[in-house]
C-alpha cells in the first residue's frame, strides 16, 4: 500500500510539520532546561540553547533524587499490586464466568469514572484515622485505584482470546485451576501483563492529586511534588524546573520507544471497552 | 478493536458449548467448575473495590452530610447537618460562574480535541512513509505527566518572558496576560487541555478508521465521489459509533480534569478559571482552614455529572453491541 511516490513524500513533509507543531511544547521544555539564567528573559527568547548550561540538571541531581526514588518505588509497588489484583479477576471474568461477573465488570466501569478529587478526599479522611498519611504503602494503595479497573478490563479482553482447549488440556492433565492459571494462562498473557504494568507505572509516576493530598507533608514525596514545590516556591530558576520536568518525562519516553505496540493497544482497549 | 473481538469470541464459545452439551441442564453448569472457585479468583478485586472505592466514596458522602471542623475531622463526633453543605455550596455566589467555567472548559476542550484529532486521524490514515513513526510521536503529550505539561505551558504563556507573547510581539500584537488576567485564564487552561487530549482522540479515531472496509472507498471512487463526499457519506456515518464513544469518554475525563487547571492558575485569578474540581480541592486542601463538608458536597455533584455521562456511555455501548 505504501508507495514512495513524490506525492507520498510530500505528505510525509506535511506530517513532519504537524508532528513538529504538536511536539513543539516538548521541544521548548528541553530547550529551556538548557538555557542559562541570564538568557531566560531574553527578548526574543533563544530558540536554541546556544551557550547552553547544565545548571538545571545539576540542580536535579542535587535536589530531586529522593523524589525520583520515591516515585520509582511507588511505581513498582503500584505495578505489582495492580497485576496481582487484576490478572486473577480478568481470568475469572473471561474464562470462569461466574454468576455476578457482569455486575462486577459494570462496577469496575463505573469506578473508572469517579473523579480523582473525590477519591482523594475519601482517602484522606480514612488515612488520617488510620495514621497512614505520608507513607509509601498508603500512596501505593491510592495509586492502584488509577490502574486496577483498567487492568481488569485489559486482562478480561485479552484472556477471552486464549483458546479454551489450552485451558481444558491443562485441566485434563490434572492441574488445579490455580495451577492452570499460574502455569498456562499467565505465561501466554505476557503481552497484557506488559501493557497493564506499563500503564500502571506511568499513571502512578504521573499522579499529582493523591501525592499532594496524601503525601504532601511527609518524607516520601514523589517527583510530581518535587516539580510542584519548585513552581510553588516562586522559583525563578526555570532551567531547573524544566530539567526536572524533562527527567520526569523519561518513563513516558522509554515507554513509547520500547513498547509502542503496547501503548496503542492500551489506549484503544481502554477507550473501546465493554 | 478489542471489544468487538471479545464479544465475538464470547458468543462463539457459548455456541460451541451449547452444541456440545446435551439438552436439559444449562450448558454453563456442566462445563464450568464451581462458582466458588471462580469467585476465589475474583475475591481480591472485590474486597479491594469495597475497601478502596466504595468506602472512600461512602466517607465522602458522609463528609458532605456533616458539619466538620478540623477538630471533629480528627476526633470524630461532627454533628449531622443534613443538606446544609449542599445549600451552602449552591447558594455561594461562586457556584454559578464555576459551573459555567466547568461547562465551557469541557465543551471547548471536547470540540477542539475531537475535530483536531479527527483531522489528524484522517491525515495519518493515508499511509505515507514515516506515518507510523510520526503517529507514535504525537502520543507524547498524552503520556507526559500532567504536571510536566502544565508547567511547560505555564512558561510558554508567561506574560513577560513566554514564547507565545514574544511571537505575538513579533507580528505587532500587544502581550496578553494569559495566566494572570481574569479574561484569559480560562482560555489558557483550555488551550493546554486541548493539546493534551488530541493524541487520545487521534489514536481512538484512527483505530475506528481502520475498521472501515477498503472496498467501501473503492466503490465510491468508481462512482466518482470527491474526497469531501467520501468523508461525509462514508467515513463520518461509519465512524459514528466510535465517535460517540470517544466524545463521551472525553466528557467523563474532562469533567475530572484537575491537575492542569490547579497547576497553571489554581483556578484564579479571582476564581476566573475555577472549575468544580479545583473548587472542591481548594475547599478541602487549598486553604489554611479546610472546609471538608462543602468540598465533599461539590465533589458529589461532580460525580453525579460524571455518572450521568457514564450511564449514557454504557447504554450506547450496549445498544451498539446488540446490533
Amino acid at each position: 500500500m505504501t508507495t514512495s511516490t513524490p506525492r507520498a513524500w510530500w505528505k510525509t513533509g506535511i506530517g513532519l510539520v504537524l508532528t513538529g507543531l504538536m511536539l513543539f511544547p516538548v521541544y521548548w521544555m528541553i530547550n529551556v532546561s538548557f538555557t542559562r539564567d541570564q538568557d531566560m528573559r531574553a527578548n526574543p527568547p533563544h530558540l536554541f540553547p546556544i551557550n547552553g548550561t547544565l545548571d538545571g540538571y545539576r540542580a536535579v541531581l542535587d535536589q530531586q533524587l529522593p523524589y525520583l526514588g520515591t516515585s520509582f518505588l511507588v511505581g513498582l509497588g503500584t505495578v505489582v499490586l495492580t497485576v496481582a489484583l487484576a490478572a486473577p479477576a480478568g481470568y475469572a471474568l473471561a474464562k470462569l464466568r461466574p454468576p455476578g461477573g457482569p455486575a462486577l465488570s459494570f462496577v469496575l466501569l463505573i469506578a473508572q469514572m469517579i473523579p480523582g478529587i473525590i477519591m482523594a478526599m475519601g482517602f484522606y479522611a480514612i488515612y488520617l484515622t488510620l495514621g497512614v498519611l505520608n507513607t509509601l504503602p498508603g500512596l501505593i494503595l491510592a495509586d492502584t485505584t488509577l490502574a486496577v479497573p483498567f487492568g481488569v478490563l485489559i486482562f478480561t479482553a485479552f484472556m477471552s482470546g486464549i483458546p479454551d482447549e489450552l485451558i481444558q488440556a491443562a485441566v485434563v492433565d490434572g492441574a488445579s485451576r490455580l495451577r492452570t492459571f499460574w502455569s498456562v494462562v499467565l505465561p501466554v498473557s505476557r503481552n497484557s501483563i506488559v501493557t497493564v504494568s506499563l500503564f500502571a507505572f506511568l499513571w502512578s509516576w504521573s499522579d499529582f492529586i493523591f501525592a499532594s493530598t496524601l503525601a504532601g507533608g511527609g518524607d516520601h514525596q514523589p517527583i510530581t511534588l518535587g516539580i510542584y514545590h519548585y513552581i510553588g516556591n516562586n522559583n525563578q530558576q526555570w532551567n531547573a524546573i524544566m530539567a526536572t520536568a524533562v527527567v520526569a518525562s523519561i518513563p513516558a519516553a522509554v515507554l513509547l520507544i520500547l513498547a509502542q505496540r503496547y501503548v496503542s493497544m492500551g489506549v484503544t482497549a481502554g477507550a473501546v471497552k465493554d | 478493536m478489542l471489544s468487538t473481538k471479545r464479544t465475538s469470541t464470547t458468543t462463539q464459545d457459548q455456541d460451541g458449548a451449547a452444541k456440545a452439551a446435551p439438552p436439559g441442564p444449562p450448558p454453563s453448569r456442566v462445563r464450568r467448575p464451581s462458582r466458588w472457585l471462580a469467585w476465589g479468583f475474583l475475591a481480591p478485586v472485590t474486597i479491594y473495590l469495597a475497601a478502596f472505592y466504595a468506602y472512600p466514596l461512602y466517607r465522602n458522602v458522609e463528609l458532605s452530610l456533616r458539619e466538620y471542623t478540623v477538630r471533629s475531622f480528627v476526633q470524630g463526633g461532627a454533628p449531622f447537618a443534613g443538606l446544609d453543605n449542599y445549600r451552602t455550596v449552591l447558594s455561594d455566589p461562586a457556584f454559578g460562574p464555576t459551573l459555567w467555567h466547568t461547562l465551557i472548559f469541557t465543551g471547548a476542550s471536547l470540540v477542539f480535541q475531537f475535530s483536531i484529532g479527527m483531522a489528524l486521524a484522517l491525515f495519518f490514515h493515508q499511509h505515507f512513509p514515516l506515518s507510523r513513526t510520526l503517529r507514535a510521536l504525537i502520543l507524547v503529550p498524552w503520556l507526559l505527566p500532567l504536571i510536566v505539561s502544565a508547567s511547560t505551558w505555564s512558561w510558554l504563556l508567561n506574560s513577560d518572558s513566554g514564547l507565545v507573547n514574544a511571537a505575538l510581539g513579533a507580528v505587532g500584537i500587544d502581550p496578553v496576560n494569559w495566566l494572570t488576567s481574569p479574561g484569559w485564564s480560562l482560555t489558557s487552561v483550555i488551550i493546554a487541555n486541548i493539546w493534551i487530549g488530541i493524541p487520545f482522540n487521534l489514536v481512538v479515531l484512527y483505530s475506528g478508521l481502520q475498521g472501515i472496509p477498503v472496498e467501501m472507498y473503492e466503490a465510491s471512487a468508481l462512482d466518482g465521489a470527491s474526497s469531501w463526499q467520501r468523508f461525509w457519506r462514508i467515513t463520518f456515518p461509519l465512524l459514528r459509533p466510535v465517535s460517540t464513544i470517544t466524545l463521551l469518554l472525553g466528557l467523563i475525563y474532562t469533567l475530572k480534569v484537575f491537575d492542569i487547571v490547579w497547576i497553571m492558575t489554581r483556578g484564579g485569578p479571582t476564581g476566573s478559571s475555577a472549575t468544580l474540581a479545583t473548587w472542591s480541592y481548594r475547599l478541602g486542601f487549598g486553604n489554611m482552614l479546610p472546609e471538608f463538608g462543602p468540598g465533599a458536597a461539590i465533589g458529589n455533584l461532580l460525580i453525579v455529572m460524571a455518572l450521568i455521562a457514564g450511564l449514557i456511555y454504557i447504554r450506547i455501548e450496549r445498544r451498539q453491541h446488540l446490533r
